[in-house]
């Protein structure tokens, strides 16, 4: 399959039938666990914020989300509805459902404070970032994930279109208020997230805001 | 069905040491003094090496279509180690030509693109595996075909990183060398036949002290019908550090933040 365009889906859903409903806010880190066939919904409450995150095999935690064979495997670089999330042992662990958003990036990877210092300047190095948050989580979690199992990450609600020549951009968010992804667990798993604190570039439209989960049982 | 490389007598004991100078027939502009050791790679092949800040790898394509994946950690503290996504975004690029640098997730310029020959070398860590290897050229084991057997770029760099304790959560995507991959408008790849030829190089000088793993296996996307068994040439020089003027440098102040960064390794 080729899952590239864009492709808006809604979801049926009730919100008022979820299992867990959690907003997680400006610039702080979740850890889920999440059962296979439970659907999750992620929800950008006022746009353009990105939300990072990563998937790991809770029965396995060595298997790990993989970007670079997800868009392999769908010969294309953008994530939406149809798209099958899958693992760098080839495994699906998650398909996308539903998508009011219709792009969501895996490329652009998670802001780190050594990145700041390269991509701003070397007195960036003590802003708050994503992989601040995921280390966080790992620590206090003490589930046998650390910093080596930080791999490339999800971005939802972004934006990375890469170019005919061979350019990374980073384009305005296709992103608004109330838009979300819905994704069908196909394995258990461990989501590890940072909702995105970046304050250097356009990625949270220089205003960090709350994320939205909801869960569902099958 | 061996490799032809493969297939030589052994040394006699009066030389024992099959090290021939292999640079001077892919890389023979290197300064002869400052060449340390080459190899020649056959298809599939995989190796590793620790190596120091200041060297660098020549890197010879010596069949048309050859592809070489890449993985960078430091040798230092292995948690450190090549991203993709870090060293895309900083340069803004969804490709690698001179004046790129790799970067490490530490935001430290692990090796620096000084020089060439090609313009794109594809960095979306795209990677053969078993499963996608026998869909696509079926099932070429050990068994019948001894060393001529087909290898995966995964299974490659799993036994390299393997060497130095790394494990399979430890893989991260690599730079895929010679090999050239677009993006269209609806985000979908074309790969590009015909690339890279035979005596197409790039030099890779080392910013700190690393653990590079490659495989020689074939880009996932390239649509030869048979498994392309194609060569590639290796040899490691003394470079030195980059200078002050270094091209890779000037080339964005990313690269010259990230380069200050390895730097700051070596104080002494």
């Amino acid at each position: 399959m080729t899952a590239t365009a864009i492709r808006i889906q809604e979801s049926a859903l009730d919100p008022a039938h979820a299992v867990l409903d959690h907003t997680v806010p400006a610039g702080e880190p979740y850890l889920l666990a999440i059962n296979q066939g439970q659907t999750l919904r992620i929800v950008d409450c006022e746009g353009n914020q990105a939300v990072d995150v990563i998937f790991y095999n809770r029965d396995e935690v060595a298997e790990h989300y993989s970007a670079t064979e997800t868009i392999l495997r769908q010969s294309g670089i953008y994530l939406t509805t149809g798209s099958v999330l899958y693992s760098d042992d080839g495994n699906p662990m998650l398909t996308i459902v539903a998508d009011t958003c219709g792009r969501h990036d895996t490329l652009g990877g998670a802001c780190a404070a050594e990145s700041n210092t390269v991509r701003y300047a070397l007195q960036k190095k003590f802003m708050h970032s994503c992989r601040d948050n995921y280390l966080t989580a790992l620590q206090h979690a003490d589930i046998g994930l650390g910093k080596r199992d930080l791999v490339p990450n999800i971005n939802f609600f972004m934006n990375v279109p890469v170019t005919e020549t061979g350019d990374l951009t980073f384009a305005d968010g296709v992103s608004a208020p109330g838009k979300y992804v819905e994704l069908r667990a196909e394995m258990n798993l461990w989501m590890l997230v940072s909702n995105c604190p970046q304050m250097n570039n356009p990625c949270n439209a220089y205003n960090p805001t709350p994320a939205r989960f909801l869960l569902w049982n099958p | 069905m061996e490799h032809p490389e493969l297939a030589l007598d052994n040394p006699p004991a009066s030389a024992p040491v099959d090290a021939p100078e292999h640079w001077r027939r892919f890389a023979p502009d290197l300064d002869p003094a400052k060449v340390l050791f080459s190899e020649l790679v056959p298809g599939g092949g995989h190796w590793s090496y620790r190596l120091p800040r200041g060297t660098a790898l020549r890197i010879t394509a010596l069949d048309a279509g050859a592809n070489l994946s890449v993985v960078l950690y430091s040798a230092q503290e292995k948690l450190e180690r090549y991203n993709m996504p870090d060293s895309l975004k900083a340069q803004h690029t969804a490709h690698y030509t001179r004046g790129h640098v790799l970067m490490s997730d530490m935001g430290r310029s692990m090796a620096s693109i000084t020089a060439d020959s090609l313009g794109w070398h594809d960095p979306l860590g795209l990677l053969l595996d078993n499963r996608l290897m026998r869909e696509k050229y079926g099932d070429h084991a050990y068994q019948q075909y001894r060393n001529g057997m087909y290898r995966s770029g995964r299974d490659g760099l799993l036994i390299e990183i393997g060497k130095y304790g790394l494990a399979k959560r430890d893989l991260v995507a690599p730079v895929n060398f010679f090999s050239k991959v677009t993006v269209d408008e609806e985000g979908r790849f074309n790969y590009v036949p015909g690339h890279a030829q035979a005596g197409d190089y790039v030099d890779l000088r080392l910013d700190m002290d690393v653990i590079v793993a490659y495989s020689a296996a074939p880009h996932p996307l390239n649509p030869a019908p048979g498994y392309p068994a194609n060569k590639i040439g290796l040899a490691v020089w003394r470079s030195g550090p980059a200078p002050a003027d270094d091209y890779c440098r000037a080339f964005r102040p990313e690269n010259a933040r990230a380069l200050h960064n390895s730097d700051m390794l070596y104080l002494i």
